[in-house]
């Protein structure tokens, strides 16, 4: 484990009640850089980022938080430090989207959850960030689901996170909203100095986006490195058991 | 803009439930002038003063303060299952509550007399929570939605049956007041039933500001607002406690009331355009107290000197707006 890195895990196991799905996850993400989890459906990518979260019990190993053990931090300071972009989908009765974004001042905000003028400038900023000023006063079920998807970063950058996890945040866009969502993401990391962790689908968008790319196939880490060593035509072959033809037929 | 409406919405509810209030007060069986009705009021001893201060205040403060712990029972209900359908009478909560009080007056009747006001909202709430958790149960098993209304509505019925049937043989004296009770009915309120009634009123009231803020995190569903740091477990059991006890309070006194639980909290979020828990909580409480006190008022005025049950009322307005939701998510308006 690496001392200070702002998220590292080390022996990691994950999985649903006693059952290990996947075995042995290291990796070390610090500020400003993007960690992307590609592998076939069903690997446990999902299963990962929940235990990260701390929805899910982890089964083994350590998660740290700047070097801290996460079970020494609680709920609270935990919200404060993380905050998740997920894949179920939220219909909330009546709430705009600015209201959707400003619920992610809840860990900053008191007892009866009014905003400060502070909290609003946050908001506002943040709005401004994944540029939705013009649909922020629209109903949040009205919405397009590329739109929707930069209203649920905009909460998680309300909660001032130092890590940002985002579960196939881009499965259900076109490619314009992908490459948007993905423009911010990159951004933000940087300018925030987050450390982001996202699970993808998109293979070319994985490569041109992240930092270091973990391969989850089989209950392991398949892989783990640099995209100039993860992306190529073998390892992608390999990773998600297609043949050398089909991969030049669809990829080339 | 939202907010100018909101302070508009709440200054004529505020209105609404003052207006109700004295009429309530004021239009009865009995012809009271006008000019004796407001001294009697405010105090001044004349011959109205007895008929409005043991009979016409305590029934309209007890439809207020009830109406408007029904209704906010009803929010809770709905924010909990994330269903809009969800109420006290819908879950069959009114119904367990109805079960376990008659069972509690029935058979202690032979050894106490009439029962104190304590007890009564203490079998009431357990009555709520057996058949809250009965339902819970069930929907734990199945995720479906619709399947937890229909649970709801069987265990209702079923409650109710056992009810009728205690109620038919059981016919002693004691539990002459038990047939008018469990068709609902506001009469036969007296102050100290208004005091105990406030006081537990007051209770769920505040504690349902209080869990305001992880309300409105948990309308972003639980992993949200897990991730928000809102601890899930005891949001819930508040939830579930809070609602069982503000339908216990109006259960123990009334009688089960139907359609208040669903229909008010919908006609003020349509009114409101809003679902910020911190308003809704004030803005669904007003509601029920006046949507109640329009009905009891009709109930016992329309036919008089026949009292219709309050809930034969509230189904006549209360189910059309049921009927209109289910039509308005068909087309995936709310």
């Amino acid at each position: 484990m690496t001392r200070g890195a702002f998220v590292s895990a080390d022996g990691l196991s994950v999985g649903y009640g006693r059952k290990i799905t996947v075995n042995g996850v290291e990796f070390c993400v610090n500020g400003g850089e993007i960690l992307t989890l590609i592998g076939p459906n069903g690997a446990g990518k999902s299963t990962i980022l929940k235990t990260i979260a701390g929805y899910l019990r982890r089964l083994d190993g350590n998660i740290a938080i700047h070097g801290e053990n996460t079970d020494k931090i609680s709920v609270k300071k935990m919200a404060e430090k993380l905050s998740v972009v997920l894949t179920e989908r939220i219909r909330p009765e009546l709430m705009t989207c600015r209201e959707v974004v400003e619920t992610g001042r809840y860990p900053y905000t008191g007892g009866f959850g009014i905003l400060t003028r502070k909290d609003k400038q946050i908001v506002s900023e943040a709005i401004k960030t994944v540029s939705m000023q013009d649909f922020a006063d629209m109903d949040f079920n009205l919405v397009s689901d590329g739109q929707r998807q930069r209203v649920m970063l905009a909460r998680a950058i309300c909660q001032e996170p130092d890590i940002l996890i985002l579960d196939e945040p881009t499965s259900y866009l076109d490619v314009h909203h992908k490459i948007m969502f993905l423009e911010i993401l990159r951004r933000l990391a940087l300018e925030k100095q987050i450390a982001v962790i996202v699970s993808m689908h998109e293979l070319d968008f994985a490569e041109k986006v992240s930092d270091y790319a973990l391969c989850i196939k089989d209950g392991k880490v398949f892989l783990s490195g640099t995209p100039d060593k993860i992306f190529t035509k073998e390892n992608i072959m390999e990773l998600y058991d297609v043949t050398e033809e089909l991969y030049d037929k669809y990829f080339r | 803009m939202t907010k100018t409406r909101s302070v508009v919405m709440f200054i004529a509810l505020l209105t609404g439930v003052l207006m109700l209030f004295f009429a309530n007060v004021f239009v009865g069986s009995a012809d009271i002038p006008l000019r004796e009705a407001f001294g009697a009021v405010f105090g001044a001893e004349n011959s109205a003063s007895d008929i409005l201060r043991k009979i016409r205040i305590p029934r309209a403060l007890a439809a207020m303060l009830l109406g408007g712990a029904l209704s906010l029972s009803g929010y809770l209900l709905q924010t909990f299952f994330h269903n809009p359908i969800a109420g006290p009478f819908v879950l069959g909560v009114s119904s367990g509550a109805k079960l376990v009080v008659a069972v509690t007056m029935i058979f202690s009747a032979g050894f106490f007399g009439s029962l104190s006001s304590a007890v009564m909202i203490l079998s009431a709430f357990i009555g709520s929570m057996l058949s809250l958790g009965f339902v819970l149960l069930v929907s734990r098993k199945l995720k479906q939605m619709s399947m937890l209304v229909v649970c709801g509505v069987m265990t209702g019925y079923i409650c109710s049956a056992v009810t009728d049937f205690l109620v038919t043989f059981a016919d002693d004296s004691d539990i002459v007041n038990l047939h008018d009770w469990s068709m609902g009915t506001f009469s036969g309120m007296n102050m100290d039933n208004v005091r105990v009634i406030f006081v537990f009123v007051l209770a769920g009231v505040a504690g349902a500001f209080l869990i305001s803020k992880p309300v409105g995190a948990y309308m972003l569903g639980e992993s949200y607002a897990g991730s928000m740091g809102v601890n899930i477990k005891l949001l819930k059991v508040l939830l579930i406690v809070l609602s069982g006890l503000l339908s216990a309070a109006v259960t123990a006194f009334a009688g089960p009331v139907s359609f208040v639980g669903i229909a008010v909290p919908h006609i003020i979020r349509v009114l409101f355009r809003t679902s910020k828990p911190l308003l809704m909580i004030p803005a669904c409480f007003l509601g029920g107290s006046i949507f109640c006190m329009l009905c009891d008022m009709i109930a016992r005025t329309v036919f008089a000197p026949t009292e219709l049950s309050i809930s034969t009322v509230t189904a006549v307005f209360g189910a059309p707006v049921v009927i209109l939701i289910m039509l308005k998510r068909k087309r995936g308006e709310i």
